[in-house]
């Protein structure tokens, strides 16, 4: 808005080709618009000079834990730019639109094998709306059944914050299960916790401390036994992808990221998509809509039997789901299990190599990334957040900080698959750097990141005096 | 040190009877810290009941949320105004300009069953922090 | 000959470097770092379609995308909650850039400054278009925007009632009670002829221009929703914007809005985006991600994510929304649009829409057999009653190389919902006029059709 100079314009659009109309009478009209006037050169210096100052997977290694900042196939952009994919209307007739309904279809059952259970809804857009829809599936599974004193979901101390807030809006309330010294979740809580009244438990696998829990199957069976249900956050499937299934492990409905798992580009915080697979049992209750195929091979939008209803407006993200079906069909089944294969060893090389110069929470070998921890750096008044910025010294992208909650000074690393040794290598070296600079020098930690457009932003005043538009003239 | 003219929560809040009846209801130092740069405060408006250990509003720092608890019953006479625009002053005078409540007690014996100075650092130490 | 062991594209690492990494960790194999998970299920691979090679997946989607009809190919006349406008190519540029689409949530400010200060712009121009104080990073659509409004509704009145208008999209309707439903919410309809509602409603919510295409006469709605102490949520379409009045003009308390119509390609229903604004008194209360302004250490501005408490990373169980990653590449998208356009740019594409939409109106109700059941204003759609059911004029259309407007003939006897935009020329309209002249009113069609079954 500050470069708007008045009567510069971006774009000009064709002249009427009809016969003019009557406009309705002016007080139904709008007197003022304030947008920007500026050239179309203008905006794309801008906005190229914006995008310089961010780090991303195409510029810079992006360890960010949880998130799986693997590369982004760029095929996969000029595929979805097709004019058959980009500009079809999601109200067509179906008959107007086989080929997409025919790939959602495929994407469907892909996604289906890969995880395990049979039934596949892409309607939702993101992993935390996949989970408000998981949500509400287990409740409509539970008031089928004429169970209706069940109020309660159980949610491990290590979850996402979307997991209870997914639940809570369901409805529900959250009761927490602690982990035990390993890093698993404490049996005997769970056990003590459960109860009929429980609705069912929220799990993600491996955990959010990069761990597989070796109690997976009894913990499902005891939800079940007590007819509870099982549901599956799947943001860390890049870790178990071709080598265990999550239905036969007793998932009875899960959610996936395909802006993780599945390399769609995170743009800077979406668009994503979080479809939802189920067991036969919930798949009567999936959202709105699904893509039947007849037996004439003909490919339609349908509403599941007792569908908890629509989440969106459409179909979901069609444009993030087709960059995801290319992505499985460039991998191909061998592929998608040396996905995970290649992103545990990453990680585990990268625990192996910092064990002796940061504290490992959980001494064990981890799963597709592992958490370190800023304990041995505190004495020196050093915490994670120190250790983060100076990565951004090196270019590199901080990992996850804070985060689970578990972890004291946690910094939560996961390289993925796509990055090579040689990248490791050298983020291996610099952490180390940054561990004996924390001894040595803590004052050049705690400055950093020096070399950024800006250096550490004032975050407490920007919540205490709110500065959200631009207010100029 | 924490003022010896008060008493203390084991939710980390302070209270201290004023010389009209009233009661004045602050968090503690070690609550400021912990906190960190506290970004909003949502208090009762005057005129609310309120009954000892009930969630009464909210301290907002950048990064966390937590509950305050009343360590009293009574009735809100006045919610401090100032740290509505000017949250920081919790942090930088927790015991003085940052107080966030005064209260009308229905019981003032409740005050007997919180903790003294001396006993609330002896908790404090119990803590593992 | 040796076979050459499948190489995967995107996984850079080799076996040399792979058994350099196992030996450093201490394994035997590979096998011993996966051993927690092998034997959980067996070790059979999940049987997917056979690999593609680049070269080969292009044929494969070009095929698929050739089985679909498309409006640049095909001139469109559907609107019903997705629109088909003009997108500068400016726009793609932007949004293509590896940058911007390749980075995630700006967690880390120092290094996100480019997303930040864009959905800084983006809350900025929402703002402005939408006349209202306050605008969020943006919500995953319209409907679910809609959702998340009533919501925050009833958590700031402490009310459980929601009041809707019954000429809202019948899809806004669907995904207000799944978002609802659980939480002891009740959705009920209200008559917009007739408008009343009780004081244990939260709000009102309406959408103008409404399902049918016709603009709302808001003030009067504006009075009676106030006069209960509920909030006035406004739901509209942002080319609308360009020409008549805003949410904010009309008292709206919550006005949101569907994104795509803002250089946002139809894609098949996503991704799109849901724009979301309200008065400053509600902004805690609000969903979604917000970016703020600050300084840094050397005092140079910069932007930050902020009021993080209201959201579930921190607030969990009782955040105000568990929304985490939403759209914020389409916000991307959106702000170059409206840079692109400018005030005088967006006029043009509401004009050109009115004149156009307006002159189809009057040369369909001039056909014998149809007619405009409705009166008022409308925008960009119109219903139109056919001779005969919409279905089979459907069916015609697409013989004739058209995309025909929505079937809503569950609510509007033989009622077609037809939609004209700035792309539409003036000979795509005179074609669809027509086809249309030749389904006479007995509902005889004048030449033999062979429509797909």
């Amino acid at each position: 808005m500050d470069r708007s100079v008045p009567g510069r314009t971006g774009a000009f659009l064709a002249e009427s080709d009809v016969p003019k109309q009557e406009l309705p009478p002016k007080e139904e009209l709008r007197k003022d618009l304030k947008l920007p006037e500026v050239s179309e050169g203008d905006v794309v210096r801008y906005f190229t000079n914006l995008s310089q100052m961010n780090f991303s997977v195409d510029t810079n290694y992006y360890p960010l834990g949880s998130c799986t900042m693997k590369y982004n196939p760029k095929i996969n952009d000029e595929l979805a730019s097709l004019e058959g994919f980009a500009h079809i209307h999601p109200l067509e007739q179906d008959w107007e639109v086989q080929g997409a309904l025919e790939l959602m279809y495929h994407l469907q059952s892909s996604l289906s094998q890969v995880v395990g259970l049979e039934n596949a809804s892409l309607s939702t857009m993101a992993g935390a709306q996949g989970e408000l829809a998981g949500m509400l599936m287990i409740r409509a599974y539970h008031r089928a059944n004429g169970d209706e004193q069940r109020k309660i979901v159980l949610v491990p101390d290590s979850a996402h914050g979307t997991n209870p807030a997914s639940a809570s809006m369901a409805g529900y309330q959250v009761v927490t299960v602690a982990s035990d010294d390993m890093g698993n979740m404490d049996l005997n809580e769970l056990k003590r916790l459960v109860s009929n009244e429980v609705a069912g438990l929220m799990l993600t696998l491996p955990n959010t401390l990069g761990l597989f829990d070796n109690n997976i199957h009894e913990i499902c069976n005891t939800i079940h036994e007590y007819g509870g249900l099982v549901y599956g956050d799947g943001a860390n499937m890049n870790a178990l992808m071709g080598h265990t299934l999550m239905g036969p492990l007793g998932f009875d409905v899960l959610h996936l990221n395909l802006h993780k798992t599945f390399s769609t580009p995170h743009g800077g915080g979406g668009p994503g998509a979080g479809p939802i697979l189920a067991s036969a049992r919930m798949a009567p209750f999936l959202p709105t809509p699904i893509v039947a195929k007849s037996h004439s091979g003909a490919y339609s939008l349908v509403s599941p039997q007792n569908s908890i209803g629509k989440l969106g407006g459409f179909h979901g993200n069609f444009g993030v789901l087709l960059r995801a079906y290319a992505y499985i069909r460039s991998m191909g089944s061998q592929g998608i299990r040396e996905i995970s294969s290649n992103a545990i060893i990453n990680a585990n090389y990268i625990l192996c190599q910092l064990k002796d110069y940061y504290d490992l929470p959980y001494d064990r070998l981890c799963m597709h990334e592992v958490i370190i921890s800023a304990k041995w750096q505190k004495p020196y008044g050093i915490r994670a957040l120190d250790i983060a910025k100076r990565l951004i010294d090196h270019r590199i992208h901080p990992p996850t900080m804070y985060f689970p909650l578990t972890v004291d000074e946690a910094l939560m690393i996961e390289p993925t698959e796509t990055e090579s040794k040689e990248t490791i290598d050298h983020f291996i070296e610099v952490m180390r750097e940054i561990a004996k600079e924390a001894v040595n020098d803590p004052q050049l930690l705690k400055e950093a990141p020096h070399y950024t457009p800006n250096t550490r932003l004032d975050e407490a005043k920007a919540a205490r005096k709110p500065n959200l538009r631009w207010s100029g003239q | 040190m924490n003022p010896v003219d008060r008493h203390y929560s084991s939710e980390h809040e302070w209270a201290k009877r004023e010389v009209d009846g009233s009661v004045q209801i602050g968090i503690t130092e070690f609550a400021q810290e912990q906190l960190g740069d506290i970004v909003f405060v949502e208090l009762p408006s005057a005129g609310v009941g309120i009954a000892q250990m009930q969630k009464i509003g909210e301290v907002e720092s950048v990064k966390s949320v937590s509950d305050i608890f009343s360590p009293i019953s009574g009735q809100v006479i006045e919610a401090n105004q100032s740290i509505i625009e000017n949250p920081e002053l919790v942090n930088q005078d927790p015991y003085g300009d940052g107080w966030l409540i005064r209260v009308l007690p229905s019981k003032l014996d409740q005050l007997d069953q919180l903790m003294s100075a001396g006993e609330y650092e002896l908790f404090l130490n119990s803590l593992d922090h | 000959m040796t076979q050459d062991k499948p190489t995967f594209p995107y996984i850079p690492n080799t076996d040399k470097d792979r058994e350099a990494m196992i030996q450093a960790i201490g394994a035997e194999s590979v096998d011993h770092l996966l051993r927690d998970i092998t034997g959980t299920v067996g070790d059979k691979l999940p049987s997917l379609l056979p690999r593609l090679s680049e070269m080969e997946l292009q044929r494969d989607f070009r095929s698929l995308a050739s089985k679909n009809r498309n409006v640049v190919q095909y001139p469109s006349f559907l609107g019903g909650g997705a629109y088909h406008h003009f997108i500068p190519a400016a726009v793609k540029a932007i949004t293509g850039r590896g940058e911007l689409a390749t980075a995630y949530t700006p967690y880390q400010p120092e290094v996100s400054q480019g997303t930040l200060q864009i959905i800084y712009e983006f809350q900025s121009l929402v703002s402005q278009l939408m006349d209202m104080d306050v605008a969020n990073a943006g919500m995953y659509d319209g409907s679910t925007a809609i959702a998340e409004a009533a919501l925050m509704a009833c958590r700031i009145t402490g009310r459980t009632r929601i009041a809707v208008l019954n000429s809202l999209p019948p899809r806004h309707i669907e995904v207000l009670r799944t978002y609802t439903e659980a939480q002891g919410l009740e959705v009920y309809t209200v008559d917009s002829t007739s408008i009343s509602i009780d004081d244990f409603t939260a709000c009102l919510v309406t959408q103008t221009p409404n399902y049918f295409g016709y603009v709302e006469p808001m003030d009067k709605i504006e009075r009676i929703v106030h006069s209960h102490n509920a909030l006035l949520v406004i739901s509209t379409d942002p080319i609308y914007l360009g020409m008549f009045e805003s949410p904010g003009a009309l008292g709206a308390d919550i006005a949101v809005s569907e994104g795509q119509p803002l250089g946002i390609p139809l894609s098949f229903g996503g991704p799109y985006i849901g724009l979301f604004t309200c008065k400053t008194q509600f902004l805690r209360q609000m969903p979604g991600r917000i970016v703020g302004k600050t300084t840094d250490t050397h005092n140079r501005d910069g932007y930050v994510l902020t009021l993080q408490t209201r959201e579930q990373h921190i607030r969990r169980e009782r955040a105000t929304s568990n929304i985490c990653t939403s759209e914020a590449l389409v916000g991307t998208a959106v702000v170059a649009y409206l840079a692109c356009m400018g005030p005088k740019g967006l006029r043009s594409v509401a004009e050109l829409t009115y004149q156009k939409s307006h002159y189809a109106a009057k040369q369909i109700s001039d056909i014998p057999g149809y007619s405009l059941p409705l009166k008022g204003t409308f925008f960009q759609e119109f219903v139109v009653e056919c001779p005969i059911s919409p279905k089979e004029i459907l069916s015609q259309l697409y013989t004739d190389n058209l995309i025909g407007g929505m079937d809503i003939s569950d609510t509007v006897h033989n009622g077609m919902l037809v939609c004209v935009t700035e792309m539409n020329t003036r000979q795509e309209i005179d074609s669809l006029v027509e086809s249309l002249s030749k389904i006479t009113s007995q509902g005889k069609l004048q030449d033999e059709y062979s429509g797909p079954r």
